[in-house]
């Protein structure tokens, strides 16, 4: 084991992995992380923590982190480098690890432009698969950056994200194997909605033997209304939403049940394709559901190790 | 070159409202190019700036000038006995040449009237694009010379991130994303598989993260100090 992370015992048990996703709040209440642990508790192997997600300010992810580890729950410490420079960073992991925090999530984060502080500089000191490498030599060399020594263990089980349909397509894949290269042991996917794209995808996932390598969880977004589908369709990046979904949605009687009976039948198409090894869940500010999709995908009850 | 842009006037009007003798002083080079800050830009703005200094009813007197660089002392000799009859210098140059004339100017002060922008092209007349970001570690060998440290918003050194849409920026659609026109140009290059080593990090000691930077050429100064010694 290289973390002991619950996660890791799931993923290397060979077990279907469910996560999920915990923004935390923007203001200072433990509760508010609390109630959603509570919550997601019994359905899900474990929860990330948005680091600053939107470049929105809200707690920060470490102390997210530290909420849920307190309830028993076994966290992923979302990281992007937008904020952090190599010194935070490293000084955060350690500080992450003396917490009991064993997984982190390597992101570049959306840039600083989107948030609600557009004025500030962002630091953007090394790159998510720089961080990715990073974390990997703490944890195996003990090491930092620049080459002085760690005093104690750096048990890290480390992610990264993928978005699989951002463009050039064609070289998705390859930056994929750059961030397994890198040392990623596990991946979670931005959102999919088209699975027949995600299918042919993972195919050159498989052609390039990363499925071996890496344990890929892809990504699902139940969507809540219309309105969602469509905002999501047009104005997020590498997210496809196929016309169909739309569709669906507009024509719902009840769009919150058809969103729900979507998520299902993606999630059911991905539990097929070999090489995915879990969902995580990204019911952003619907988090309510996720404890019924995942107990109508029948992936109750979770693994106990 | 270094691309600069005339500050809003009103900003500019409230650095000289409160002074008598103002020369506005343009530098011929790069600013000129980019119409913002040449011999014909500070005509224009000294007439400008005479025209609200009426409208106001105050007097200020209102001088304009333009040497061929701000940044050699040499081009300021012949023109400093008269930049010395102002009691303020409305500076056009880019910020270099404001410095380099603070330093030598003695009490008068010396205001910024462009903002110094970046280094960049003019791919078209009137279109100025960055392209350069000055790190003091260039890498255009490896990105089919096209710059992710100047051009992608991240500088990412390992991209495209997840926010690249149809080649172009998470940030604007006006923005290409670097990292898509270098995974092309590399393509047509036929050096793709380059781009899937992973870049290490980098040292940003070379660039302004790391002081102010200074550059010596031993050999250049040695011969300068030769001259001098001949000459006396």
């Amino acid at each position: 084991m290289k973390s002991g992370s619950n996660l890791e015992k799931v993923l290397e048990g060979g077990y279907f992995a469910v996560t999920a996703e915990v923004g935390p709040p923007k203001g200072t209440s433990a509760k508010v992380i609390q109630r959603k642990g509570e919550l997601l508790k019994t359905y899900c192997d474990a929860m990330n923590v948005t680091d600053n997600q939107t470049a929105i300010v809200r707690m920060s992810s470490l102390s997210g982190c530290v909420i849920l580890k307190e309830m028993g729950i076994d966290p992923v410490m979302q990281m992007v480098v937008r904020d952090r420079n190599r010194i935070a960073i490293q000084s955060d992991i350690l500080g992450a690890v003396a917490l009991g925090i064993r997984n982190v999530l390597c992101l570049s984060g959306d840039h600083q432009r989107f948030g609600n502080h557009p004025t500030t500089k962002g630091v953007y000191d090394i790159d998510s698969i720089q961080l990715v490498q990073t974390l990997k030599n703490m944890r195996d060399e003990k090491k930092f950056i620049c080459g002085e020594e760690i005093s104690g263990e750096v048990p890290l089980y480390i992610g990264a994200v993928e978005t699989p349909f951002a463009d050039p397509i064609e070289y998705r894949v390859k930056r994929l194997a750059k961030k397994v290269n890198a040392g990623a042991d596990f991946i979670q996917t931005q959102a999919i909605f088209d699975v027949a794209k995600f299918i042919k995808w993972m195919e050159m996932v498989r052609d390039e033997g990363l499925d071996k390598q890496v344990h890929i969880l892809a990504g699902v977004i139940p969507i809540k209304s219309v309105g969602m589908a469509r905002y999501m369709k047009d104005n997020v990046s590498g997210i496809s939403v196929p016309d169909e979904i739309v569709t669906r949605m507009e024509e719902a009687k009840v769009a919150k049940e058809e969103g729900v009976k979507i998520a299902l039948e993606i999630i059911e198409q991905l539990e097929d394709i070999d090489g995915i090894h879990g969902i995580h869940i990204m019911a952003v500010a619907w988090e309510d559901i996720v404890p019924v999709i995942v107990e109508r995908a029948g992936l109750l009850p979770r693994p106990i190790l | 070159m270094i691309i600069g842009k005339q500050k809003p006037f009103e900003e500019i009007w409230d650095m000289i409202k409160n002074f008598k003798k103002v020369l506005v002083f343009g530098c011929n080079t790069c600013v000129a190019i980019c119409h913002a800050g040449g011999g014909k830009e500070a005509e224009i703005l000294a007439s400008m700036l005479r025209m609200r200094a009426s409208l106001e009813g105050v007097e200020i007197e209102v001088k304009h000038a333009a040497i061929e660089r701000h940044c050699e002392p040499e081009f300021f000799e012949p023109v400093m006995d008269n930049v010395r009859t102002s009691d303020m210098v409305l500076s056009l140059a880019c910020g270099v040449g404001v410095n380099f004339l603070s330093e030598r100017i003695g009490n008068i002060p010396v205001y910024p009237g462009i903002n110094t922008e970046f280094y960049g092209a003019v791919p078209k007349a009137g279109i100025f694009t960055e392209l350069c970001a000055g790190c003091g570690d260039c890498i255009l060998h490896l990105t089919g010379g096209i710059c992710p440290i100047a051009r992608c918003a991240k500088s990412l050194m390992n991209g495209p991130c997840g926010g690249t849409n149809n080649g172009k920026c998470e940030i604007s659609q006006d923005v290409d994303c670097a990292w898509y026109l270098i995974l092309e140009r590399m393509k047509k290059l036929g050096i793709l598989e380059k781009m899937f080593e992973i870049q290490p990090l980098r040292d940003w000691s070379t660039g302004m993260y790391g002081g102010p930077r200074r550059i010596i050429l031993d050999h250049i100064e040695e011969v300068e100090a030769q001259e001098e010694r001949k000459g006396s």
